[in-house]
């Protein structure tokens, strides 16, 4: 079980973070070193794909609770682009989809940013 | 849309017990194991992922409340039966740590309890005890709705 980190630079001064696998306890601290870095670089807008992500746990979304916290600080945000039902699923019951944007595609992710 | 799996032409009924060193590289191990048994029952493909998320979480809370470090064992016990599963999570913590439970999904001001909060949500019963000598023990059950 592993996970894929993939940062690149999109439009503006936004960034895209592409994650690839299973987001758990063992994973999530690889996940939350990429998006500090990001803010650390004074990145406040950032798209978070999740389109590859077969699982996410509690820790996972602990993770891109604190990013959007941060980044929120200095006026950013975080939009993610997830299609998996499932996980889709965990966003809902948790109260999650108020909180963050969730968008299909990462163009419509971007867009929104603005 | 649910996708179900093959109804199982043989008796499902058994117990399957696991133990993982409660350490985060091993939780993916206990979620897949315990899938492969819910896989004996007639549960739908979402449900087999509930109860693998569920049961992560119950391992992530032992090992977090061990402070993220080395948990001891933990152990995980299935009970199969025709019309639900039942698992056992136990450790070995002499401290309480599955209360305060979130009953309505988590606002922005933090992420304290979501993982007890999705055990809840995703489990038809969920009850633990807890005891200094003995440790905690988190019991939940999911019914066949198939």
């Amino acid at each position: 079980m592993d996970i894929k980190v993939n940062v690149r630079e999109s439009e503006g001064d936004a960034y895209v973070v592409d994650l690839t696998g299973e987001i758990d306890v063992y994973t999530s601290p690889k996940v939350k070193d990429a998006i500090t870095e990001l803010i650390d670089q004074e990145h406040y807008n950032l798209v978070i794909n999740l389109e590859k992500v077969r699982y996410i746990d509690s820790t996972g979304l602990g993770v891109l609770i604190g990013g959007l916290k941060r980044v929120r600080e200095h006026g950013g945000s975080v939009n993610l682009v997830c299609t998996n039902p499932q996980i889709k699923k965990i966003f809902d019951i948790t109260g999650l989809v108020k909180i963050f944007g969730i968008f299909d595609d990462e163009q419509s992710a971007m867009k929104a940013l603005v | 849309m649910n996708t179900f799996t093959r109804a199982p032409e043989v008796s499902s009924h058994g117990t399957v017990e696991l133990k993982i060193p409660g350490r985060a590289e091993w939780v993916a191990v206990a979620r897949l194991a315990v899938a492969a048994v819910a896989s004996r029952l007639r549960f739908s493909v979402d449900e087999i992922e509930d109860i693998k998320l569920a049961i992560a979480e119950a391992c992530t809370n032992s090992i977090q409340s061990a402070g993220g470090e080395d948990a001891g064992v933990i152990e995980i016990i299935c009970d199969a039966r025709e019309d639900e599963l039942r698992v056992r999570v136990r450790d070995h913590s002499p401290t309480a740590h599955l209360e305060p439970v979130k009953t309505s999904g988590i606002a922005d001001d933090g992420t304290e309890g979501l993982g007890v909060f999705l055990i809840r949500a995703l489990m038809d019963t969920v009850d633990y005890t807890s005891d200094p000598r003995s440790g905690t023990e988190l019991v939940m059950t999911k019914r066949v709705t198939a």
